[in-house]
This record gives structure tokens, C-alpha cells and sequence, in this order.
């Protein structure tokens, strides 16, 4: 019952009993009177019932008013508590109930209030700790994505189903150059978040050494497994696997869950062990026949003194002979395979200002000596093992300062051939080949640090040579270091370029993530899809229009993936219509000499696989891709999904659906466009907004969105 | 009647100590400069003991030595291969197809005199 409809009842009852005794009372005494009674009660309670019924009125009114009162304190006041007790509880936690009302009420509320204090010092407490919780794990995840990203060796962490779930930037540059053929011009890209490792290594050796540490496991050894393998481009890697664990689990019972790979491209170390032996091989057998025929050829002159001199001349000869080949071949062999006999030292690829730079600020530090720099070839590589070289640096600059205290030293970086010149330089008298001498082979040591290595060792192990020289017209002498110049790979590395923050080289959600291959009933945001676009010389594909860029990104696990690209810009074999080189930007001397739709297709082909396509105007860029699969034999069969559809769907009322509309519909801010990458990118941003206004609409997995799109207008336009 | 001694070797300066060397033994001593003239040789002048070279052009030394022993007529010949393949694994090679000595280049040429000796002496 209603409040309201109570308090009526109240007033009614109220009312009844003011009324009700006197009412019966007076009927009774009615019933019991004679009529001449009746007769004087009339008249006698005629005359004063006004009064009476003022009176009970007066009455009533004032029960009236006490029971509102009564009922407005503790019915309505508490039905309103009650109301804002179930807001605090709810929608606004740091709503508080004012305490108003009679005392009882009002202590009632304070209680309430001081539960709420109690109940919210609770759950920011909890809160607190939920939230140091994750942003530990959140560090630690970044901590390890840091260190790996930062290792020298190519790392590859994936699922049992061979599926990768991290890799970093050098197993990246590793499988890029890797990659052979066609594929290349995906850049390297077949690493990629979600992928199969399979692709990249054989298939059977990674199940074989998966199986070698479950028996180690079993066996309670350490659980490695390594092997080596050629890649199709014929390039050896030998690859180390250690097992995954389940977290959690204890000992033997913990299950293995994935692997953590370590590739290693041994082709050029096994290369240089084949020159070694090549090298010695020349050196030994081919040295025996050389040395037998001299042996032989001596002998028989130091046997038969007395032979003809005729016979005795082509004796001689032979050894002259002999000998004159032997040392050609020695310096054949010195000039071949100078590199991989020098090579046994580790030296690592440095620029040499980077070691002249080094130097300078320990000279400066330790020495408090000045420095200054002259001719610097800022681009010159060396050989180095730069610790030892720079100690060797700071060592002579030692040397001079406590024999011949010169003001300050210079450096100087020059290169002539294959070897780089690393000076230097002081001013001052000339001193004896004898005090070099010394200093060269004894044991280094400057500013309070020592090493039991010579100049001398330091110099062999660079393979290289110093000397000391005068500049006689300057007044000035230097130090020479001739060291191996270096080439290093060129390493192109855009990262930097695109997007911001930690590059997408992990996703450790992926765990829990087995098949994934297409199925059109999962949900919209567990797919790996490849959002693509293309640029082409016109707008009719039936009409000789030609693909002349195909851009295109990954989505894994709901995240765009921007290190994960495929860019190609492709030679459409025809001229280019002068009206489209504004829109794409893309001229003729861009286009030619890149690779022909015969070549990047099937690249692309295989960047796509097992995803689901994405594209704005999807028809446009698949009625392309469609009429070439004839000519490029590949097929691109799997799913379509198309942005322009979707966002129609969610949408139905806008009258455009073009991709800048519904950039700035949804918010998304994209710096530069018109180019097939940034507009695939632009594409996946759209599609990952539409993703939770499609769920809106109840459309939640990949077949209803497919079902859906075909229903909007825009389906039926066709190509 | 003097032995016969067919030297194997397509290295001239080898093949001029050798043949000196031979004949200043007495020995009656024909050259041959690859593997097929040495098969080829070996019918015609009928040698009793083989010096031959394993690195040779056309037919190598194994080639040869595998050639002659599968030969029932030349049964008598001994074969004393000289090369400059000094692995064990080639000597190894070199005495399973049925050379009779192995001499790993360079060698003392006494000690080669003295081991034709002692082989044709048998």
C-alpha cells in the first residue's frame, strides 16, 4: 500500500474515532429513551450542535495536522533515506544522507553515513592495491619487453600451436633479411604477432625438439633442446628452444604451455670456419708436393755431386721454381683470407667517432687533460674491440702527459682503402723510437686502472698496426693506429618514424589463443584480420585500370599492430593518368623498376593468410585483386569485411559513409591520408571503433556482421 | 734382368727427381703423366713396381690403383702411392684399394729408395 493511501486511511480512522464513541453512544441512549425523552434530547442537543461539531472539528483538524506531521518525519523522511541509502549504494558511492527529522531519524541516518565511511575506506583500500597490482604487472611486462627488445640475439616466445606471441626488433631484422623472393617485399613482414613460426622454420624440427625437452622434462634434465636449420633462401640458423611453463604449477607437474626460441644465423660464421680450413688446407697439402719436389730435387744435388752440369741446372731450377710458386700462393692466400684469419678476437662493428668520442671524455676525466678534435670521417666504421682500444688511447695520452706534459691532445679520423687512421695528436719535442718501443710492450695502465694487455696485444688483436710519426712543419707528432675498416649492414630501421611508444612485439594474450584460424561464428574482436587499400591508376578495374600501391596492417587480439606492415608500391606496366598523380601522389619514376603485380600479389597473398580482409569499399579494391587471379594464380578467398558497410550499419542515417566523414565522425584524428598504408591504417582505427557499436546492435560475431552489411543500401552498388 | 719401375705424376718437377733417382739405382724407368697413359703404360711396358701420384688430371690415383688390382694380369705389381694427401683418412683409402705402400709428399727420397728396395726384394 502506498504511502499516500495510507495516511487517508489514517485520517479516516482518525476521524471515526473522534466521532464513532459518541455516534454509538448516543444511538444506544436513543433506543433506550421513550419518546418524550427523545422529543427533549432532540431539542436540547439541536440548540448546542453547532458548538459540539465546532468542536470535534476543532478536534479533528488538530489530529489531522499531528498525524501529518507525525507521518511526513517518519514516513516520508525515511522513505527518502531510504531512496538516497540506494543511490550510494549504487550510482554515487560519495553521496552522504542529511540528517533531518526527529532525533531517532536522524541518528538512523547517521549510522547510515558512518557504514558508507566505513564501506568506502574499504574499497579504495582494495582499489588501491588492485591498482599497484597492475601497474606492477604492467612494468614488468614492459621491463621484459624492454630487455628483449634491447637483446642481441633474435628472440621468438610462441604457443604450443607454434603461434608467435612475442619476438623482438632483432629477430625482426632477422627473418627480414631472411626473407627471399616475393616475399621480400613485405619487408621481412612474415614475423608478425599471431603468426605461425612454421612459415619461417621447418615445421618438423621445432615438433622434434619440442618433443627432446618433454623427455628432458620427464627425465628431470635441463630442459633445451637445440637444432639447426636451413631456411628455403639456403641460410643456416641454429635455433635454441627452452620450454614455456604454466604458471603457477610446481615441478614435474607443471605443464608446458610454449617456447622460447633463440635464432642464430650461423651462415656467416660457418663460412669463415670453411675459409679457415680452407686456408689451412692451402697452407699444409699444399705445401707437400711443393716442399717433396724441392726435397727430392735437393737431394739428388747434395747425392751426386759429380752429375752432368746440365742435369744439375734443371735441379736448380726446379727448386727456383718451386720456391717462386710457394711464395706467390702464400701472398694469394694472405690477400683471400686476410679478413677470416684476422677475425678471432671478437671485434664488433663501431663507428670510429663513437671510439674517438669515448676517449676523449676518459682523457678528460681521468687525466684532466684537454682534447680536441680535427678532420673526422664521421661516417668511418672500424673493427674494434673498443674497449681495450679506447684504455690503449687513454693509456699513451698517460704516457705523454708524464713525459712530455703537452697542453692538450688532438684526434684525427681519416681512411684510405680498407684501412681506417686513427691519430693521435700533440705538440712537442721528438721523442726516441726506443721510448715507443717500450711503452708498446708494457703492460697499459692510466688513471689509477691497469690491464695485464700490452699496446702491442691490443694492436694484434685489431689486426692492426701503430706507429709514431713526426709532422716536423707543425712541430707536432702523432700517434698512427691503423685499424680494419668496417661495413656494416645497412640497418633501415622506420620504427621510430611509425607511431609512438613501445613498439607491438608482444601480446602475451595470445596464450591463451590456440586456433586461429577463420571461423565465422567467433566474435569480431578475437579475429587476426589484415586491413588493406590500394592506390591505382584509375576507377575502372575492368577497363585496364592497374594496382600501383598495396598498404595494408594487421589487427591481432583488437590491437593494430603498426610495426606489422606491408607497403609495395608496384609497377602497373602501363602509363599512369596524369589527372590521379595528385590524388595518390605516386609518380612514374616511383612506380617503375618496383616489382610487377605478378611479384607483390603472391606476397601479399601470403601476408594475408588465415586472416579476415579488411578494406573501406571493399568491393572496389577486391574486384581488383579479383581480376588477377587468373594471371597471379592466387586467390583471395577468405572473408571481407567492409567499413563503408559497417559503419552503414551502425550508422543507417548519415547520409556519407566516405572514410574522412567517418574519421571525423568517430573521432579519429589521422595526421596524413591518401597514401595506401595510412589509409589502411586510417581503416583499421575506423574499424576497431565499430567494433563495440556493432555489439551495441547485437552484432557480435564476423557472420552477423557479414549478414548485416549485405542488407545496407550501399551493398548494392556495384563494381 | 733390372726391375721395371713406371713413375705416375703429372707435376714435371716431381717426376725429374724421381727419374734421376731411379735410374742412378739401375732401375729401368718409364713415365707416365696422367691416369690413363699410366693404365696404358702399365700394359705396355709391364712394370714390377708403380710410383703413383693420387692428384692427377683424367683418372686420379685411387682411380688407377682401383683399375690395376681389379686386373688379373698386373697381380704381380707393386704400387707405392705418393701424394700430398697426408689425412689418415686418404691413407686409409689409399691401402683399402690396394696400394701396397703410401708416401705422404715431401718425403726423404732414401727412405723411398730403400723401401722400392725392400719391396721389389720380396
Amino acid at each position: 500500500m502506498k504511502a499516500k493511501h495510507r495516511f487517508i486511511l489514517a485520517v479516516v480512522v482518525l476521524g471515526l474515532l473522534m466521532t464513532g464513541p459518541f455516534v454509538v453512544t448516543s444511538l444506544l441512549v436513543w433506543l433506550d429513551m421513550k419518546d418524550a425523552e427523545r422529543q427533549m434530547l432532540t431539542e436540547l442537543l439541536l440548540s448546542r450542535l453547532p458548538v459540539g461539531t465546532i468542536m470535534t472539528l476543532f478536534g479533528f483538524v488538530i489530529g489531522v495536522l499531528v498525524l501529518h506531521r507525525l507521518f511526513k518525519h517518519y514516513v516520508e523522511g525515511l522513505l527518502r533515506m531510504a531512496e538516497t541509502l540506494r543511490l550510494m549504494l549504487g550510482a554515487n558511492r560519495n553521496f552522504r544522507v542529511t540528517p533531518e527529522g526527529p532525533p531517532e531519524v536522524q541518528q538512523l541516518a547517521r549510522a547510515a553515513n558512518d557504514l558508507a565511511q566505513q564501506r568506502d575506506a574499504l574499497m579504495d583500500d582494495v582499489e588501491t592495491q588492485i591498482a599497484a597490482a597492475k601497474a606492477s604487472v604492467e612494468e614488468e611486462k614492459n621491463r621484459l619487453a624492454a630487455l628483449m627488445s634491447e637483446l642481441a640475439q633474435a628472440v621468438v616466445v610462441c604457443n604450443l600451436d607454434g603461434r608467435i606471441l612475442l619476438y623482438n626488433n632483432r629477430a625482426r631484422l632477422q627473418f627480414k633479411a631472411l626473407a627471399q623472393g616475393p616475399t621480400s617485399v613485405s619487408g621481412g613482414a612474415l614475423i608478425g604477432l599471431g603468426r605461425s613460426i612454421f612459415s619461417i622454420l621447418e615445421k618438423n624440427q621445432v615438433q622434434h625438439a619440442e618433443e627432446v625437452i618433454r623427455q628432458r622434462l620427464a627425465g628431470g634434465k635441463a630442459a633445451i633442446a637445440n637444432f639447426i636449420t636451413t631456411t628455403r633462401g639456403g641460410q643456416l640458423l641454429r635455433v635454441q628452444m627452452v620450454p614455456v611453463m604454466a604458471a603457477g604449477a610446481e615441478g614435474a607437474e607443471a605443464a608446458m604451455t610454449g617456447y622460447v626460441l633463440t635464432v642464430e644465423n650461423i651462415t656467416r660464421s660457418i663460412e669463415q670456419e670453411a675459409q679457415r680450413d680452407q686456408v689451412l688446407h692451402l697452407m699444409t697439402e699444399g705445401s707437400r708436393s711443393a716442399i717433396g719436389n724441392i726435397r727430392a730435387a735437393v737431394t739428388n744435388l747434395l747425392d751426386y755431386p759429380d752429375m752432368e752440369p746440365e742435369l744439375r741446372e734443371r735441379f736448380l731450377r726446379v727448386i727456383e721454381d718451386e720456391v717462386a710458386k710457394r711464395g706467390q700462393s702464400i701472398d694469394q692466400t694472405m690477400a683471400k683470407f686476410s679478413d677470416s684469419l684476422k677475425a678471432r678476437w671478437p671485434l664488433e662493428d663501431i663507428l670510429g667517432i663513437d671510439v674517438i668520442a669515448a676517449a676523449q671524455r676518459r682523457i678528460e676525466d681521468k687525466l684532466r687533460l684537454p682534447t680536441k678534435t680535427e678532420e673526422l670521417d664521421d661516417a668511418l666504421w672500424v673493427k674494434a674491440d673498443s674497449f681495450s682500444l679506447v684504455f690503449a688511447l687513454v693509456f699513451l695520452a698517460s704516457r705523454l702527459q708524464d713525459h712530455y706534459g703537452p697542453r692538450e691532445l688532438r684526434f684525427r679520423l681519416t681512411s684510405e682503402g680498407k684501412l681506417a687512421y686513427l691519430d693521435l695528436i700533440w705538440a712537442g719535442p721528438a721523442m726516441s723510437s726506443e721510448t715507443f718501443y717500450t711503452w708498446e710492450m708494457e703492460s697499459m695502465h692510466a688513471g689509477g686502472e691497469t690491464t695485464p694487455l700490452t699496446l702491442r696485444d691490443v694492436i694484434d688483436r685489431h689486426g692492426g698496426e701503430v706507429w709514431y710519426q713526426r709532422e716536423k712543419a707543425a712541430h707536432r707528432a702523432y700517434f698512427r693506429f691503423v685499424l680494419p675498416v668496417a661495413t656494416p649492414e645497412v640497418v633501415h630501421d622506420d620504427e621510430r618514424a611509425r607511431g609512438s611508444g613501445r613498439p607491438e612485439y608482444y601480446d602475451f594474450d595470445l596464450f591463451n589463443f590456440a586456433d586461429k584460424s577463420i571461423d565465422l561464428d567467433r566474435r569480431l574482436s578475437d579475429l587476426t584480420y589484415t586491413v588493406f587499400d590500394t592506390e591505382t591508376t584509375g576507377l575502372e578495374p575492368s577497363n585496364g585500370d592497374e594496382i600501383i600501391q598495396i598498404g595494408a596492417a594487421r589487427i591481432v587480439n583488437n590491437r593494430l599492430l603498426r610495426q606489422e606492415i606491408f607497403n609495395q608500391l608496384v609497377d602497373p606496366e602501363c602509363p599512369l593518368k596524369p589527372e590521379s598523380i595528385p590524388i595518390h601522389g605516386i609518380s612514374e619514376d616511383m612506380v617503375r623498376g618496383q616489382p610487377n603485380i605478378d611479384i607483390v600479389l603472391p606476397a601479399f597473398h601470403e601476408f594475408c593468410e588465415d586472416t579476415v580482409l579488411i578494406a573501406h569499399n571493399a568491393a572496389f579494391d577486391m574486384r581488383f585483386l579479383q581480376l588477377k587471379e587468373e594471371r597471379t594464380g592466387v586467390r583471395f578467398a577468405q572473408p571481407v569485411l567492409d567499413t563503408l558497410l559497417l559503419s552503414a550499419v551502425v550508422h543507417p542515417n548519415q547520409e556519407s559513409h566516405k572514410l574522412d566523414v567517418i574519421l571525423e565522425r568517430l573521432g579519429i584524428h589521422i595526421e596524413s591520408r591518401h597514401n595506401a598504408l595510412e589509409d589502411a591504417l586510417a581503416t583499421a582505427e575506423v574499424f576497431l571503433k565499430l567494433v563495440p557499436l556493432l555489439e551495441e546492435k547485437g552484432i557480435v560475431t564476423v557472420r552477423q556482421a557479414l549478414e548485416a552489411s549485405e542488407k545496407t543500401y550501399f551493398a548494392r552498388v556495384k563494381y | 734382368m733390372a726391375y721395371k719401375i713406371l713413375i705416375v705424376d703429372d707435376e714435371p718437377n716431381i717426376v725429374i727427381s724421381l727419374e734421376f733417382l731411379m735410374k742412378k739405382e739401375g732401375f729401368e724407368v718409364a713415365v707416365a703423366n696422367d691416369g690413363e697413359e699410366a693404365l696404358a703404360k702399365a700394359a705396355s711396358f709391364a712394370p714390377d713396381l708403380m710410383l703413383l701420384d693420387v692428384m692427377m688430371p683424367k683418372k686420379s690415383g685411387f682411380e688407377v690403383c682401383e683399375a690395376l688390382r681389379a686386373d688379373p694380369q698386373r697381380a704381380g705389381l707393386q704400387i707405392v702411392m705418393l701424394t700430398a694427401k697426408g689425412r689418415d683418412t686418404e691413407v686409409a683409402k689409399g691401402l683399402a684399394l690396394g696400394a701396397d705402400a703410401y708416401v705422404t709428399k715431401p718425403f726423404s727420397t732414401k727412405d723411398l729408395v730403400a723401401k722400392v728396395k725392400e719391396m721389389l726384394a720380396r
